[in-house]
């Protein structure tokens, strides 16, 4: 599909605000905490310890008290949940065994919150202790106790991929290197703690639910699951959410409490974590180890990579076997790198579960890979853009592993932010302590098999056009403050010539909506893009052929633009937008059509064991750099400016799209500087927004975007993602802008003050020990 | 205990029987249903609560609504101009993408409202000062500032305006 020419009378790719914009500047969205009105307050009774058997519920004087309304244990679900049908061994709450401090055992429903912290209190709980294992090493010890009994060595997965011959390759490399890059745990830390307000309609038997949801339609299905329940009497809501980058990408164990809870009491029940609650229900980014070789030729040309990951997952499933397959997938696609091995390794420990977090799996291995790049391409004495200039991709294309390239702009996002930086001019006499770095990334626009395999197309739109003149975007895209209502509306507008207040989109009610898998993989764009093309497309066939007979004209030849119709070549014959809607309503009533999309069977990845993970439509590409000062004396880290480009084939919405790059480009600094989980004995340590640090205002750099449009021949428009590519191309920047300014290579992520002190004196003790050796 | 809590909120004047335990975001949430003033945090940690008390931005999950006995306080929903149009913050906040999500914006919105009724024309410095106990989490704050610059730009030339009219 080919770019719109950007004119005035286009909706794509004008900046426009968000089409749900006004209610949060006003105050009128409301959040789904927001929405809990006179319902009961529900609370979540969580283990005290990290790994035991339960030996003894007792919620008797619990029920007992009065104003409580309902109590419920892991008793009452017996179907475990997960986000992959073949990985579900989490149940919303535990049942014989705890594996996490904070794990749900019991909860409760009352009045108030007062009587609901004192029925948590009267409820009698006993857990016998096991051993716990609170690193990946503990865990994989041979002597270690099992978290699950399926899962021998307590690895949840592991990975084994071979492509080209990768020995081979770093044989004929002129410097080889290895290195080992820890990366700590780090949580999503979206603004808005979890929260679902659940209501039972007695009588009908019916539960109208509404929750935090990015993904309504499998939170819809678990509850069904769970509940034992027909999910036609179900009925999903998601309202305003605010955030998710991956927090709520599964369905989370506190949704089906809800629902549980509800039933229970026979009415609506409010069920809002804390701040620390909603740390505990983490799915982040986990604790990864990468131990990574490269090989290199002289001239900068990449030989082979070999690859070994161990992530250390937390005590359930969620989403980590897609998480160590992206790891080892996406060494792929954004290089030319024939010869690749991997070899990944998801370990069970006594934590709260890892998830899906921003750059899902790619975040730590692209830090590593690129680091290592930079360490030697100083090494070779090469300028870190000539090395990537000499491993660039040819697209259309597929790699090794079988994932299809039909767009590249990574060349010229190279070139944008080399100039935009001042690269070539101002590396190296920036003066001391400041220096420069820079990094590529990529990211998939929505994984081309999703988890939950139908069979159904990958996404649906439907319209709607009645007498009032509106065109009415049914979509069951969740909304969560990327813009993915506004996509849908200028995409609409876009293809039917209309003006994009015309267009009113409603998503996530499962009353109204057509399914949608939901905001995750930064399939949004791509996959609802295209099917609000087509919806649109069918539209306009309808109103071209009402307007066409009162024109009596070929319908091929009405054009829509600036809501009148028009016969193409005749100035004359016009008609408007409320004339043509009556002509066509006049047919049949009101219109309902709808689009969809399907992902090309070639787009799926190749046929080996996991081989769709990672397989997508198009890549995003980005390069940025960093410009950084650090104090040797603090170890202080300031960033004090990013450029960054970033391959969105073609930027439907350019003032989001900067947003996301913006937002992106931002959080992967919080996890290069500051952010870390931190547990002591599996009590987590960093339960507040002062101790999980995320970068404030004053922290924050300003961050210079360049939007590169490679017009991706699928993406809608040419359209590809843009919130995730970014992320994982700036903690290795900014390693790089260290070592830049300071001569110092750090193994560890986060770049905290203590650890750059600690690398520093580490260097300096070397230094010394070097020096005694030479002058003995 | 219960007492009386007689305030101005939002430019009306309102008297309730409150604990005197009760917080001041319980209030303004649960009794005056003033659902912009967001829980984000365990207390006093991400400035989403954030309103105005006497014109000092305070947050209200760590503010006991005994405390604001005779004051004036404002919310984001009251910040708001005559008819309900959108006052110069509010609609540079919508139209330079200030908010995404947007449930940090009713405390970054008033504390930057707080900010340009002291200061007309911030710089970045100031601007970063006034707003380091907000946090945002989606838009890496570029677009926040990119929009108190603009709204202080607009009420700038507003004002000349008037004084040139």
């Amino acid at each position: 599909m080919n770019a719109p020419a950007r004119t005035a009378t286009r909706a794509a790719g004008t900046r426009t605000p968000l089409v749900d914009g006004i209610e949060k500047v006003t105050g009128r969205a409301r959040f789904t905490a927001d929405l809990a009105g006179d319902a009961a307050v529900a609370r979540i009774l969580r283990s005290p310890v990290a790994h035991g058997v339960i030996r003894r519920i007792d919620t008797t004087a619990a029920e007992a008290l009065p104003g409580v309304l309902a109590v419920v244990t892991g008793a009452d679900c017996a179907h475990p949940f997960g986000v992959l049908p073949i990985a579900m061994n989490e149940y919303p709450m535990a049942r014989d065994r705890v594996r996490y401090r904070g794990e749900p055992v019991a909860a409760v429903a009352a009045v108030d919150a007062a009587t609901a912290a004192r029925a948590l209190k009267a409820i009698e709980l006993q857990i016998d202790p096991l051993p716990a294992y609170f690193t990946a090493t503990e865990a994989r010890a041979p002597d270690a106790v099992l978290l699950h009994d399926d899962k021998p060595g307590n690895v949840e997965r592991e990975v084994h991929h071979v492509f080209g011959d990768p020995d081979a390759g770093l044989a004929e490399a002129d410097l080889v290197r290895t290195a080992t890059f820890t990366c700590a745990e780090i949580n999503h830390a979206q603004m808005e703690p979890h929260a679902a307000v659940a209501e039972w309609v007695p009588g009908r038997e019916e539960l109208i639910f509404h929750s935090v949801t990015q993904v309504p339609f499998y939170t819809h299905k678990h509850l069904a699951r769970c509940l034992e329940m027909d999910p036609a009497k179900i009925r999903l809501v998601k309202p305003f959410v605010g955030g998710g980058f991956g927090s709520r990408t599964e369905t989370l164990n506190f949704e089906i409490i809800a629902g549980l809870l509800a039933r229970r009491t026979g009415g609506r029940v409010a069920l809002v974590l804390s701040r620390e609650e909603t740390l505990i229900s983490h799915r982040g980014r986990p604790e990864t180890e990468v131990t990574l070789a490269l090989g290199m030729r002289a001239d900068g040309r990449l030989t082979a990579c070999k690859a070994e990951v161990v992530m250390r997952g937390g005590a359930y499933a969620g989403y980590g076997i897609v998480t160590i397959l992206y790891a080892g997938a996406l060494l792929h696609g954004l290089y030319d790198l024939p010869n690749i091995r991997y070899d990944g390794y998801r370990v069970y420990a006594n934590l709260p579960p890892c998830g899906a977090m921003r750059g899902h799996g790619t975040v730590d291995v692209r830090h590593a890979f690129e680091t290592l790049v930079d360490r030697m391409a100083h090494e070779l004495d090469l300028d870190p853009f000539t090395v990537r200039r000499a491993n660039l991709l040819e697209a259309p294309l597929f790699t090794p592993n079988g994932l299809m390239v039909n767009s590249y702009g990574l060349p010229d996002c190279l070139d944008r932010v080399e100039a935009a930086s001042g690269w070539k001019e101002r590396r190296g006499k920036l003066g001391p302590g400041r220096g420069l770095g820079m990094a590529c990334s990529h990211y998939v626009s929505g994984a081309a098999k999703p988890v939950h395999w139908t069979g159904e197309p990958h996404a649906v739109v439907a319209l709607r056009l009645d007498f009032d003149g509106a065109v009415t975007a049914l979509t069951g895209a969740p909304e969560i403050g990327q813009g993915s209502s506004t996509m849908v509306a200028i995409s609409v507008a876009d293809t039917l010539g209309i003006d994009v207040g015309r267009v009113r989109v409603v998503c996530g009610d499962s009353a109204t909506v057509p399914k949608d898998n939901g905001a995750y993989s930064s399939r949004i764009t791509f996959m609802v893009g295209n099917a609000a093309i087509g919806a649109a497309r069918n539209l306009r066939t309808e109103l071209a052929q009402a307007a066409a007979a009162k024109l009596e004209a070929d319908p091929a030849d009405i054009d829509c633009a600036g809501e009148v119709f028009s016969v193409r070549g005749s100035a004359q014959s016009q008609l408007t937008w409320a004339e043509v809607v009556a002509a066509a309503l006049a047919v049949d009533g009101p219109i309902t059509v709808k689009g969809s999309f399907t992902t090309p069977e070639k787009a799926q990845g190749g046929g080996h064991r996991g081989g769709a993970v990672g397989s997508t439509m198009g890549f995003s590409y980005a390069a940025q750099v960093v410009e950084a000062t650090v104090d040797v004396d603090l170890g202080r880290i300031t960033v004090d400016r990013v450029w960054v480009a970033l391959d969105c084939g073609f930027a439907i919405n350019p003032l989001a799209v900067e947003g996301q790059i913006e937002g992106s480009v931002w959080m992967g600094m919080g996890q290069a500087l500051m952010e870390e989980t931190r547990y002591a004995e599996g009590l987590p340590l960093h339960a507040s927004l002062l101790e999980y640090r995320v970068p404030t205002i004053a922290d924050s750099p300003p961050i210079e975007v360049h939007i590169v449009e490679s017009v991706d021949p699928l993406g809608p428009f040419g359209a590809k993602e843009a919130g995730e590519g970014a992320l994982s191309g700036f903690p290795p920047a900014l390693a790089a802008a260290v070592a830049d300014a300071i001569g110092l290579d750090m193994d560890a992520l986060p770049l905290s003050p203590d650890r750059v002190l600690e690398a520093l004196v580490a260097k300096r003790r070397a230094a010394q020990r070097a020096k005694r050796r030479e002058d003995a | 205990m219960t007492r009386i809590l007689r305030l101005t909120l939002n430019g009306r004047a309102r008297a309730d029987a409150v604990a005197d335990n009760l917080l001041l975001i319980d209030y303004l949430r649960d009794a005056a249903r003033l659902t912009s003033v967001k829980q984000g945090c365990d207390g006093g940690e991400c400035g989403a609560c954030l309103v105005l008390v006497d014109g000092s931005p305070r947050p209200a999950c760590i503010t006991l609504a005994a405390q604001c006995e005779g004051a004036k306080v404002e919310t984001l929903e009251g910040l708001s101009g005559p008819g309900g149009a959108l006052s110069p913050l509010q609609r540079a906040f919508h139209e330079r993408l200030g908010a995404q999500c947007g449930f940090c914006t009713p405390g970054m919105v008033v504390s930057a409202t707080a900010l340009l009724r002291k200061t007309k024309r911030p710089d970045e410095g100031a601007i970063r000062a006034a707003l380091e106990g907000n946090l945002c989490r989606c838009t890496g704050y570029v677009k926040i500032i990119d929009a108190v610059q603009t709204a202080a730009a607009e009420m700038a030339a507003d004002q000349t305006a008037e004084a040139a009219g």
